[in-house]
Order: structure tokens, then sequence, then C-alpha cells
């Protein structure tokens, strides 16, 4: 009986969602506030009853209601309490109604915060929310039910995906989705602002804080997967170019670039057109990463079961929404005003090339990703790129970018004086060059191209902390920092940190394969790695062989390992890595497979140096998000009368300038 | 200027078409576009002899198995004993192209587990890898003694496909 309530919730969630998307756009076009006003309940409503279905859904996993197909295929009678919660979103239709809660969710915290914004334009908004909620909704419905029974009902389920029993895993999928749909907010605006016909820079502002947030989500989202990959996958490495990973990450990347414009666009009023294009980018990226998982196109080791007819559901609706949202800015953008010229030198200027650069990466992703498709599409045969490629390009786009991000906060808009920036940021470059030069003494094997790389991190760190001082000198007292400016640092300073991490890792690590068996040693990096023993360790629900390894240092006992190799009962074999963590190194040993009869294992050994520094680095940029998303001044909106212009030809006058 | 304006929509108009066309196919079956046509030309050092020049032309005449490898990957060492065997009943010529490695691990592996290879490349920037269109390893190309590819395997090679790919394949060439 309860399923099938969920399911109902399911239906009439989607007839509140049509009701949200069609009412209030009529509403705003015939100026009928009666029908504007329609949006919000609509969107309470829509949620009350996806949160009920999620209820429903997560009730049945914990009483274990193995007569729902869903329930029985994700979950059996051995799985831990408090895997049943997360054992949810463990497959693909699960994952998708908490993405559907997710987006009411934002649509909630929209509707309810947007009190003060202009009726007519928020009555879009919500509308264009609605619309991409309709997708959804009658995605789960019509493909991929999760309240389907299994008749008849079964004694005992079949167990979660074993990759998904973890809690990097658990907590990864709902960060990811908080950035995705997050960027559906800045979207909506986006096609509101078109419907209208102007951007407005107190929306503009008032969208800022939430890219931020759902840049943030996705920042450690990606994170959290990233680390997942590399202690539970056992593939030793924390970034693949899986096309999965690909897809998170353009959508990361043309956020990025959109936090930059949306700064542009609401402290100069220019760039307008060219930050829509990329917030209706942002979200189809997000969408399209979405149909790359779900429809089975490209192979990976995250893709769900593939699914020719969700893949088709998925292709209709991204024309629908990107197609639509794309026309429509191909007819409205030639209106909006166009920009003022950009003196050469200017913080617009550098934020100009900050999104060429960040969006010509994506496109590099997009290209590798697709490149598959593409090939086959035009009878080259089956091909695809591998990461030899992403590393080249990425290399080449990323590092001018690194070397220019402590240029930004200390040009001075609409012109400043390039030697001038430079001459503030003079202690900061020798500082760093100096650090650099005492890590190559300390550490004589890295190589140049590292110590260079190594560089250009402590100075994005010294740049950036430069810029802070000079504040806190010159400022105004109260007016010294704003949360604004703090954020962006932190986020800045993770950009230095992570380039660190990165370049350390990848040419300093230590990679061993070696056959071991019981008492042999082998030295990494200076240490001494023992195998004791190989005993047998049994889970709820597997069985493993454990190894007990010890590491030394000159004799001296570091610590105790007990890497496994589980068996599921479905059947998987897991690699459950041990790690020794470390600020400064990573010692890694993963059990390969049982060599011969004799005992002997073959045993993979890594040595990872900062490789830490990397999701320290992620963790600073996702909290430079989040700081700079409560800057108070983004929330101040002025009351504006509900003059309807259209298509006005100049911005309003500048702002006052600031920093 | 208006026109302008409609880039984004044909960008993603060919985007949407080709995610069309994927639909419904297996990617898994990963035939190389190579196929029939002259393996990329390349000229590279040897892993045991960095004074030693590798070129496509040098391997000409003789048709050989392109077996990409890597100490680093697990499913190298799952197929490396069949290799072995493979080596060791001497029907096969095989080349190894150390691919995404150092010499100095790339060694140490071989040390241990055995070296197969009639010769190896050392592929020490990954450009050649790029150029055979190789996702990752072990990848194999059957390459005939006239340098074109004749066949390409993604993921370890089985008994099967040696027995019944690659020796057919070989039979109406030289060895």
């Amino acid at each position: 009986m309860m399923p099938e309530l969920g399911q109902i919730a399911l239906i009439l969630a989607l007839l509140l969602a049509i009701v949200q998307a069609t009412v209030p756009l009529i509403g705003a076009h015939w100026r009928q506030p009666a029908l504007m006003a329609v949006a919000r309940p609509a969107a309470y409503g829509q949620f009350v009853f996806v949160l009920f279905a999620y209820g429903i859904l997560t009730e049945a996993f914990v009483a274990q209601d193995f007569s729902i197909a869903y329930v029985a295929q994700n979950s059996n009678l051995a799985l831990p309490w408090h895997y049943r919660f997360s054992a949810v979103w463990g497959a693909h239709e699960g994952s998708l109604l908490l993405w559907v809660l997710i987006l009411s969710g934002w649509t909630v915290a929209l509707a309810a915060l947007s009190s003060r914004l202009p009726e007519r334009f928020m009555a879009r908004a919500l509308a264009v929310l609605g619309i991409i909620s309709i997708g959804f909704l009658a995605f789960t419905v019509l493909t991929s039910n999760p309240f389907e029974r299994h008749v008849p009902p079964l004694a005992d389920g079949n167990d979660l995906n074993p990759l998904l029993q973890d809690f990097g895993l658990i907590v990864h999928p709902p960060m990811l989705y908080m950035g995705y749909v997050g960027f559906a907010v800045a979207f909506a605006f986006a096609v509101a602002a078109l419907i209208e016909g102007r951007v407005d820079r107190q929306w503009v502002r008032w969208s800022r804080p939430w890219t931020n947030v759902a840049w943030a989500f996705l920042t450690i989202g990606i994170a959290l997967g990233s680390w997942w990959a590399y202690y539970e996958l056992g593939w030793g490495g924390w970034w693949f170019w899986d096309p999965v990973e690909n897809a998170s990450f353009m959508p990361w990347l043309v956020g990025a670039a959109l936090i930059h414009s949306q700064a542009v666009t609401e402290k100069r009023g220019t760039f307008a057109a060219w930050t829509l294009l990329l917030a209706i980018c942002a979200f189809s990226l997000s969408l399209l990463g979405t149909f790359l998982v779900r429809s089975g196109v490209l192979t990976s080791v995250h893709a769900f079961a593939s699914d020719p007819t969700r893949g088709i559901f998925i292709l209709v609706f991204l024309v629908i929404v990107t197609g639509g949202a794309l026309t429509l800015y191909a007819i409205r953008a030639p209106k909006l005003a166009a920009a003022p010229p950009v003196s050469l030198y200017s913080r617009e200027s550098l934020l100009l090339l900050n999104n060429i650069l960040l969006v010509t990466a994506c496109a590099m992703v997009l290209i590798g990703t697709l490149y598959p498709l593409v090939a086959e599409a035009l009878g080259w045969g089956k091909i695809s790129v591998g990461p030899p490629y992403f590393g080249l390009m990425f290399f080449v786009l990323m590092a001018p970018l690194v070397w220019l991000i402590p240029f930004g906060p200390l040009t001075r808009w609409k012109g400043d004086s390039l030697p001038a920036v430079f001459l503030s940021l003079r202690t900061a470059l020798a500082l760093a060059a100096l650090a650099a030069a005492l890590v190559w003494i300390v550490e004589r094997e890295l190589p140049l191209k590292a110590v260079i790389g190594v560089c250009a991190g402590i100075w994005v760190i010294f740049g950036t902390l430069a810029f802070l001082l000079r504040r806190m000198r010159n400022a105004a007292p109260g007016r010294m920092l704003t949360a604004e400016m703090v954020g962006m640092s932190l986020a800045h300073i993770g950009v230095g940190i992570f380039v660190v991490g990165v370049v350390v890792t990848e040419s300093l690590n230590v990679e061993r394969d070696v056959r071991m068996q019981a008492g042999d040693m082998v030295e990494v990096a200076g240490y001494q790695v023992t195998l004791r023993e190989v005993v047998r360790q049994d889970g709820p629900n597997f069985i493993a062989d454990e190894g007990v390894f010890e590491i030394r240092q000159d004799g001296e006992l570091m610590s105790t390992q007990h890497p496994q190799k589980r068996r599921y009962l479905r059947g998987q074999v897991m690699t459950e890595a041990a790690l020794d963590a470390g600020f400064f190194a990573d010692f890694y040993i993963a059990m390969g497979e049982p060599i011969g009869t004799g005992g002997a294992w073959a045993i993979r050994l890594y040595y990872k140096p900062m490789i830490r520094w990397v999701w320290l680095g992620a963790l600073l940029m996702m909290a430079g998000g989040l700081v700079s998303a409560t800057e108070r001044r983004l929330r101040q909106t002025i009351v504006e009368r509900e003059v309807v212009q259209s298509a006005p030809e100049q911005m309003p006058d500048a702002l006052p300038e600031r920093a | 200027m208006l026109l302008r304006a409609f880039i984004p929509l044909g960008v993603f108009a060919a985007i949407g078409l080709v995610l069309w066309s994927g639909i419904g196919k297996n990617p898994q079956l990963l035939p190389s576009a190579l196929l029939g046509k002259p393996a990329p030309a390349f000229a590279a050092k040897a892993l045991h002899a960095p004074e030693t020049e590798i070129t496509s032309a040098s391997l000409l005449g003789k048709p050989y198995l392109l077996n990409v490898f890597g100490s680093w990957c697990v499913s190298c060492r799952v197929e490396h004993p069949l290799l072995m065997e493979v080596e060791r009943r001497g029907e096969i010529t095989l080349v190894g192209l150390n691919w995404n490695d150092t010499r100095e691990d790339a060694t140490r592996w071989l040390a241990q587990f055995g070296d197969p290879y009639s010769q190896i490349i050392f592929d020490a920037d990954g450009r050649i890898a790029i150029d055979f269109g190789v996702t990752g390893a072990p990848e194999s190309f059957v390459i005939s003694a006239e340098g074109r590819v004749l066949h390409k395997f993604v993921g370890p090679l089985t008994e099967d496909d040696i027995e019944n790919k690659v020796k057919p394949l070989l039979a109406g060439q030289a060895l």
C-alpha cells in the first residue's frame, strides 16, 4: 500500500510542477498578480509531495520491504542499518528521486527568500524551475519508477553495490546533486531575464550567492568522489579523466567562469550577455552529465545500467531546456546593451581572460569526452582519447590561469597599470621563488617542471596574501575585509595549495607492484614495509583476506596497516586499501591477487607525497565559495518599483566602485 | 551581431546530434579507427637501450603484435603470463609499447614478471599512445608486415584471442 502512495505522491508532484511551470508564466505575460502568485504555493506543495515519496522509499529500505523491486535489488537483510538510508540513492531510480528532492528543495529556498525581488521576474524564474522539475519528475514516473513492485515479493534482496558501502560515496551524490541543481537557479534567472529582455544588475547581484553555493557543493562533491576513488577503488590515483568525472568537472569549470563573470556584470554592468550564456551552459552541462551517466552512451566505472529509452528521454529534455534557452538567447541577446569597451589592462580584461581559459578548458574536456561518439558518428570507428590528452591540454591551459590569479584582485576596474600592480606583487614573487628554491634543495629529485609548478602554487598563495595585507593596510577600518574578499582569497589560496599538491604528488610518488608473502620486507621511499601475515576477516555481508603490514623507518615502527580484499555476497570483489595518511605523505597499501597457492600475494605499495593537499585545496575552494556567499551586500535588494521597461538600451548607472 | 548570437545554439545542435547517434550502441565494442590503415608513424627510444631508436619503419617486414602496457596497470599483470607463454611458443613477435611509465618502474616490473617482448618502445610523453587512440592499458594491435593495423584488442588478451583471432590474421603473413 505504501509504495503506491509514494507513486501517487510523485504523480501529484508532477501535476503541481506543471502548474508551477505554466500558470505563473501566463500570469507574468498578462500581468495577472493572482496567476503569478500561484508559483510559490505550487513549489511548496510539490516539495511536500516529493519529500513524502522520498520518505516512503527510505522507510521501505529501513523496513526492508523486498516487495519493491528497487529495494530488493539494492539491499539485503545483512546490510547494516546506516547504509539502508544511503542505499536509497544507491542506483538509478532512487538517485533520480534524490535529484528531484534536491531540485524541489532549492526551488522552495528560492521561493521563500526571494520575496523582495520583482514579482514578475520571480514568477518567470520559478516557472522555469517548474519546467525543469516536470522533466525530472516525468522521467522518474515514466521510465524509472522506484516504487515498482516485485511479484512475488522476495525473501531477501540482492545487496547494495559494495562500492557504495562507504562513507565517501554516501555523501558524494547528494553534494554533487546540490551543485548540479544549484546551477538551475542561475539558469532560471538567466532565462527569466531573456524573457524579460533585460539584465537587471539587482538580480545578478542577488543570484551571485546561489551560484557560489552551488559551485561550492559541486567542488566538495567532486573532491569527495576523487577521494573515494583514491582509497576505495584501489587505483591509487586521484583523478582519471573518466567520462563521469569529466561530466561533473565541465559544469565546475563553467561554474567557476560564471562566478567571475557574474562579478563583472554585477559591478560593472558589462559582460551581460556572456553571463547569461554561461549560466545557461553551466546548468546544461549538468544535464549533459546526467545524460552521459544514465544513457549508457559512454563506458565508465560509474555508469548506471544503460537504457536507450532513458537516454532518449534525457536527450529530448536536454533539447527542450537547453535548446529553448539558447534559442531565446539567440533572439534576445543582440538586444542587450552592448558592453562599453574595456581598457587593455583592467580587472575586466583579466576576468575576461580567466573566462576564456576556463571555458576553453571546458570545451577541451567536452571534446575529449565526446570524441568516441563523434568519431563513431563520422564513421571513423570507435576511438577515444586517454589521460595523456587531458593531461597535456590541461597543463597548457591552466598554467597561465594559475600565474594570473594574484593579479586579478589587485587590479582596479576600468583600467590599471600593469607595472604598478606588478610592483605590489614583487615581494610575493620573490618569496615564491625563494620557497621553490628551498623545496628544490630539500627534494633534489623534483624535476624542473615540478619546481616551476610548486613556485606557481606558492605564488598564488603569497600573491593572495599580498592582496589581503594591502587591504588591511589601506582600506578604511570596518570595511577592510568583506566576506566576499575573504571567500575569494580562501578559494584562491585553495587553488595554490591544490597546485602544489598535484605537482608534488604527480612527480614524486612511488608506486611499486611487488610479490610478497608473510615475512617479506620491501623498501619504499626510505620506509621498510613488512608483511606479517594474511588473515581471514569476515564482515556482515562479505568475506575478506586481510594483510597485516608494518611500516618502519630506520627500524622504528611507524604504523600497522590492514588492507583487505573483500568478496561480497553479491559476488563482487573489492579492494579495501589501507592508508597511512599524513599531511606530507600517504602510505597506500592494496592487496592485489593471490599468486600461486603458497600464500604469496601481489601487493601494491604507493608512497604519495602531499596528496592530501589536493583535497585540502578543494576544501578551501569550497569554503571560499560558501564564505563569499554570506556577503551582506549581495543580499541587499533595493525594493524596486515594478517599472516594466522593454529592453532598455542602457544599463543603470555604475555602482560606486569597490576595491 | 544577430548571427553571432546563434552560434551557441548551433554548437548545441551539433552536440545533440552526436549524442543522438550514440544512443543504444555498445560503447564496449571499440574497434580502432586505424583498422586496415597504416599504423601511425613513430620514432621513440627503446626501453632497455635509451640510445637505440625504434621507428615504425624499422619494424616493417614482419608482422607483430603491439602490446600497450605499463607497470602501473593491474590488468597487464593479469595478461602477462599469457604473453610469456606466447613468447615461449615463439609463434608471434611481440612488441611492447610502454605507456605512461618510467624506465625504472618498467624495467623492474619486467625483471619481476618476465619480459616477453622482442622490442619495447618507451613512450615517454604518451604521444604514440595518443596517435594509436589508446584509451587504457592493456591494448593490443595486430600489425601486418606492411605496417597496417589488422586488429585491435581492448583489455587483457585471452588464449582464445591469440588462437582464433591473432593467429588466423597472421596466417596469411610471413612470420
